[in-house]
């Protein structure tokens, strides 16, 4: 894509399209990502290296699910819920889906806000996402006690292969893990954009730097990824 | 998308005092501002393709059907989610390529752990017999 977006274009040299681009860019004596940010970049390369580790979850998975000669249950039925007397299949995972859908709209308006250096409508935003990250964490709770209840272990379950059991609580409690640190680093941000500390350039408890809008940006790219993970592990673990 | 990409301008005079030099361009903000009708465009298709691969479930397809339409569906929300939620279609695409292609290596390691898993498989039919 040629427009990408660009500060200080004048100050950096025209580079040829395509391939040609990405060598001059990854050439020796340069800076590879000119326009991004340390910050930004770090949190993609981190996000970069979560992917693996969320791909190896679900390689695991397919091979376990591969290799066994026991049938696999069936998600369909072992995450349905009775509401109003008829079985509804994967209902709750699907308004967990939603949830965090929800959870990643409000996220990128709140990024869209914080850019505009608008604080209150940024921090609301960015409380409400966590809310809906409590409410997703709140469900996954709900859905584990209930497996746990039927009979669900990491050793074996009532339905089928036994490998279920370990593959389902290593991947969403992970995944869940995940939502947990998104939900408090949420809370800890919208914090520092209600108080002004990115208009004032208070600097950080931690890192004592003067922090920009941009770290709601970054904040943004780790919850999206989180929804983004979700993606997959609905349509590899709960519907495939 | 060109009218999309606005750089707020204007608000890089906030930072004028350090980015004189070619060293402070990335220490000022990358402004991404889009229009909040593009945010809010997205979220209703996230919606329209999550509630089309629970209804996959839902109507019970099976098969090679079923397959295509979950991975169709996923890769479409993954797609909207990284190049409009997180940005990455307005980015350089130096950092494109940095980040989006190594995962798509991992097919590789899929592709080999297939190969492996059929033949754990085949030895344990041969051991145990077929499934219970």
């Amino acid at each position: 894509m040629a427009e990408t977006t660009m500060t200080h274009t004048s100050q950096m040299e025209p580079r040829p399209a395509g391939w040609r681009g990405i060598a001059a860019d990854w050439a020796s004596d340069q800076r590879a990502f000119k326009n991004v940010s340390w910050g930004k970049a770090m949190m993609w390369i981190f996000l970069l290296s979560d992917t693996f580790v969320f791909g190896c979850f679900l390689l695991s998975y397919m091979t376990a699910r591969i290799s066994t000669r026991v049938p696999w249950p069936n998600p369909s039925e072992v995450f349905a819920l009775r509401i109003g007397g008829s079985e509804i299949p994967l209902i709750l995972i699907a308004i967990m889906t939603f949830v965090l859908i929800s959870s990643s709209g409000t996220m990128a308006m709140a990024v869209n806000f914080g850019y505009r250096h608008d604080r209150r409508k940024t921090a609301i935003l960015m409380l409400l996402t966590a809310a809906l990250g409590a409410t997703f964490v709140g469900m996954q709770a709900f859905e584990w006690t209930k497996l746990i209840t039927e009979g669900v272990r990491p050793w074996g379950n009532p339905w089928g292969a036994a490998q279920f059991g370990s593959c389902f609580f290593m991947i969403t409690g992970f995944h869940g893990t995940h939502v947990t640190i998104g939900v408090i680093f949420l809370v800890i941000v919208a914090r520092k954009v209600w108080r002004g500390d990115f208009d004032t350039g208070r600097p950080g408890f931690f890192t004592s730097r003067r922090g920009r809008y941009e770290n709601v940006e970054i904040m943004g790219l780790y919850w999206h990824f989180v929804d983004l993970v979700w993606v997959f592990i609905f349509a590899f673990f709960y519907l495939w | 998308m060109a009218e999309a990409t606005a750089n707020g301008l204007g608000q890089h005079a906030l930072h004028a005092t350090h980015g004189h030099d070619a060293a402070a361009v990335a220490t000022t903000d990358t402004h991404q501002e889009h229009p909040i009708k593009l945010y809010l465009v997205v979220w209703a298709w996230l919606f329209i393709l999550s509630t089309c691969s629970y209804l996959v479930d839902y109507f019970g397809i099976h098969g090679y059907l079923r397959w295509s339409l979950i991975l169709i569906f996923m890769m479409l929300k993954a797609g909207l989610i990284v190049a409009v939620f997180m940005h990455m279609a307005w980015e350089r695409l130096a950092m494109m390529y940095a980040i989006i292609l190594p995962p798509i290596l991992v097919l590789v390691f899929v592709t080999m752990m297939v190969f492996e898993a059929d033949y754990t498989l085949l030895t344990r039919i041969a051991f145990f017999g077929p499934g219970p």
